[in-house]
């Protein structure tokens, strides 16, 4: 009687996003649901899904788009009612991990609390946002993910704001796992929701979701948009290990975003100063190369930098042993150009080998 | 069963932690815990508790508190949480969550004034402002019922019949820091009187569904009535269990409306939590003196027990509704609900009164003077203000 009028369901456990879903031709989520489906492998999630377009994709009652077990919660409670839930399948024993899939407006506006308070407690749950940069489900306003300069519905000059660093902020948590996604680095978003996976504790990861009817872009050209974000810098591809251990995962090859930005209307020409983005993309890869030079994933790259660069890294204590890890052949091209501590702006020097060859390198 | 002396808000602390420890069986417990005066020791007490299969989570807000109890309830467990005065406000919308999902939570409520201006002190504002959400709502006048009553409300809560959620109330420091004699039960007998919680609707991993996805106006509709014939279904359930405590407990809990004195009363007051206790003395000594004149106390506020409530008034002439609490632009609360329950068809006339607002102590003399007012009235008025602060 009860499961009659709330629940929406069938008994067939298929893909994790079905077909027939009420998602836009080109939304970001629906491929990023349909790569989580593959990186779960049959492993039953729970998920927990605030209000945002993605509860909207499960669809009306009593059917379901989705092949899982789904709660809806309110706007900022999805980390709440995913402790709640984590809580009570760890004191049965079941292992079915708990997944958070909310949207920027639940994850960097309303639900920061909740999100930050699920963080510092270290609940064993996976929080994923799939940042549109937008509010998409009420038609576009602002977020404090929207970037600068970027037209919605409630910026109609062009938002003044600079975008969260969401990144920073859980990093500032500690939490095990921390990591951000491609939708154009298919490899490297199947390895890090399995590192996730294989993680115990909070993790977060953080997805660049296109939204074509916010961001006034073409839904084909989707992918291509997050390639480009990628490989101009805009969005960075790297994982954080407890909040203090860096690895990039795909270095940009230019530093002109004039190939994303030109391809949406968002961007608006007359209220997007190109130089201005381009110098914020500079000072975000010049940050981000100094916390994983200081701060690398893998420790024996941090012995090695101590080494190359004690003039530049002063206090680092000398090398007792000679770097061997140095002859580690995945690494050593990238290796290699480690050997230069950063140097302000970046300029496209690091860039060597696709993505997927870097990504291969840091997860093997 | 062990009698102490004990506050309100340990004995509740206590009971939460026993009825959670009772679900060990099945798919254990949990609570989003949150401090807030004059509630906090609840808290305290319970994650100060080692359960078998449970866990407190200690949460950022009252919001989240009864975001995880919904979580832990969505996995199949036993949830519970307590709250007060702004607390409660920040809660509201997850508790309308948790009653639109049927999920049987038991939250404690320790009566206290809204702010601003900020006033720790009882008033029933807090909880009230929850009444058209869907939970029971339960009132208690001492100690020793407001353990019965939350073990009440966790039996009546997780029947198949009703899977609604609810709110035990008590007044602030009135009941929860004042120290009282209370019988506690033992674990054992909790064990006996709650059956395992089973949540027919929990979300499993392996049966793929989705709860609370969108509705059109017809399955919205078909899901409020439903609710509404779970509330109707309140008082049954609730004699079943009171039956239940008796073989457990041997003794009776209060039902959901307390007569004392009404026969062949033609003056019958009203009135809820410890003001009704203060009201006893009152009629006893009144009623000593050859005034046909009784009272009920209403102890279940939702569902609204209108047919009790009726009944227990009778042919009564003239009734006084006393209200601890305030709805800005109508008068008390309780009052519009007898009002609404006595209206077209009773001849009484009801009178409301509003005192203890901002936790005012009500003393007999104020009481007196209700009462010697509503004697004399041949009608009724607008609510009347009866100011008790010094």
């Amino acid at each position: 009687m009860i499961a009659d009028s709330t629940h929406c369901g069938s008994a067939s456990c298929d893909a994790l996003l079905r077909p027939g879903n009420t998602n836009c031709a080109g939304c970001g989520m629906s491929l990023g649901l349909r790569w989580l489906g593959e990186a779960l492998e049959g492993n039953a999630p729970y998920l927990v899904i605030p209000a945002c377009c993605g509860i909207v994709t499960a669809g009306a009652f009593p059917t379901t788009s989705y092949g899982a077990a789904v709660a809806a919660s309110t706007f900022a409670s999805a980390p709440a009612f995913a402790s709640g839930i984590a809580s009570v399948l760890a004191m049965n024993g079941d292992k079915n991990p708990v997944i958070c899939w909310a949207g920027d407006g639940g994850t960097y506006d309303i639900g920061m609390a909740t999100l930050s308070a699920a963080a510092e407690r270290n609940e064993n749950l996976i929080y994923i946002c799939y940042d549109n940069e937008i509010y998409g489900n009420t038609g576009g306003q602002r977020s404090s993910a929207t970037p600068e300069w970027v037209r919605t519905s409630t910026t109609a000059r062009g938002k003044l704001e600079q975008k969260k660093d969401i990144m920073a902020i859980m990093a500032a948590h500690r939490i095990p796992y921390a990591a951000t996604l491609s939708l154009a680095h298919r490899d490297d978003f199947l390895g890090k929701v399995q590192t996730a996976l294989e993680t115990r504790g909070f993790r977060f990861l953080l997805m660049l979701s296109p939204c074509p009817t916010g961001w006034k872009s073409e839904p084909q050209e989707s992918i291509e948009l997050v390639r480009e974000a990628v490989l101009c810098g805009l969005f960075p591809v790297y994982e954080i290990f407890d909040g203090r251990r860096f690895r990039i995962n795909v270095r940009p090859e230019t530093t002109s975003p004039n190939e994303y930005v030109s391809r949406q209307k968002r961007y608006g020409l007359a209220t997007t100063d190109p130089q201005r983005l381009q110098a914020r993309i500079a000072d975000q890869w010049t940050r981000l190369e100094s916390l994983e030079w200081e701060f690398p994933a893998d420790p024996s790259q941090e012995q090695l930098h101590g080494e190359l660069s004690e003039s530049v890294a002063p206090g680092k204590a000398a090398l007792s042993e000679p770097p061997q890890e140095f002859g580690n052949a995945s690494q050593t091209s990238d290796a290699e150009s480690n050997q230069d501590p950063p140097q302000g702006p970046l300029v496209g020097r690091r860039m060597k080998g696709s993505a997927d060859e870097v990504r291969t390198a840091a997860h093997h | 069963m062990s009698r102490m002396l004990l506050t309100g808000n340990y004995a509740a602390g206590k009971v939460l932690a026993l009825a959670g420890e009772a679900n060990r069986g099945a798919r254990g417990c949990a609570s989003g815990a949150y401090p807030i005066t004059p509630q906090t020791e609840i808290i305290e007490v319970l994650s100060d508790t080692q359960f078998t299969k449970g866990r407190i989570v200690p949460v950022e807000s009252e919001h989240s508190a009864m975001g995880v109890c919904i979580g832990a309830a969505l996995a199949g467990a036993r949830a519970f949480t307590a709250s007060s005065s702004n607390g409660l406000a920040y809660m509201t919308e997850n508790v309308f969550c948790a009653g639109y999902y049927r999920l049987p939570i038991v939250l404690i409520a320790v009566n206290r004034t809204l702010g601003p201006p900020w006033n720790i002190w009882v008033d029933q504002g807090d909880s009230l402002t929850l009444r058209d959400a869907p939970w029971l709502q339960f009132y208690s006048d001492s100690h020793q019922d407001l353990v019965d009553t939350i073990l009440m409300a966790f039996r009546v809560a997780e029947d198949h019949r009703i899977l609604l959620p609810s709110i035990v109330a008590m007044d602030g420091f009135i009941i929860s820091h004042m120290q009282m004699p209370v019988e506690i039960p033992d674990q054992s007998q909790v064990d006996r009187f709650l059956p395992l919680c089973d949540m027919p609707h929990r979300l499993r991993a392996e049966s793929p569904s989705t709860i609370g996805g969108l509705t059109w106006p017809n399955e919205t509709e078909k899901q409020r009535r439903d609710i509404q014939s779970a509330m109707e279904r309140v008082p049954a359930v609730l004699r079943e269990a009171a039956d239940s405590f008796e073989s457990v407990f041997g003794r009776r809990p209060d039902e959901a409306v307390v007569p004392f004195d009404t026969e062949g009363a033609e003056t019958v007051l009203i009135a809820s939590g410890t003001m009704a206790q203060t009201l006893r003395g009152v009629i006893r000594e009144r009623r000593k003196l050859g005034e046909k004149i009784g009272m009920l106390r209403i102890k279940m506020f939702r569902p609204f027990p209108r047919r009790e409530v009726l009944a227990a008034i009778g042919g009564a002439k003239r009734i006084g509704v006393i209200d601890r609490n305030h709805s800005p632009g109508s008068g008390g609360i309780f009052w519009q609900e007898v009002a609404a329950t006595l209206q077209p068809k009773h001849e009484a006339l009801v009178q409301n009164y509003i005192m203890g607002i901002g936790g005012g102590d009500v003393r007999p003399a104020a009481l007196n003077g209700v009462i010697d007012d509503l004697t004399r009235r041949s009608s009724a008025t607008d609510p009347i203000w009866k100011e008790v602060a010094a």
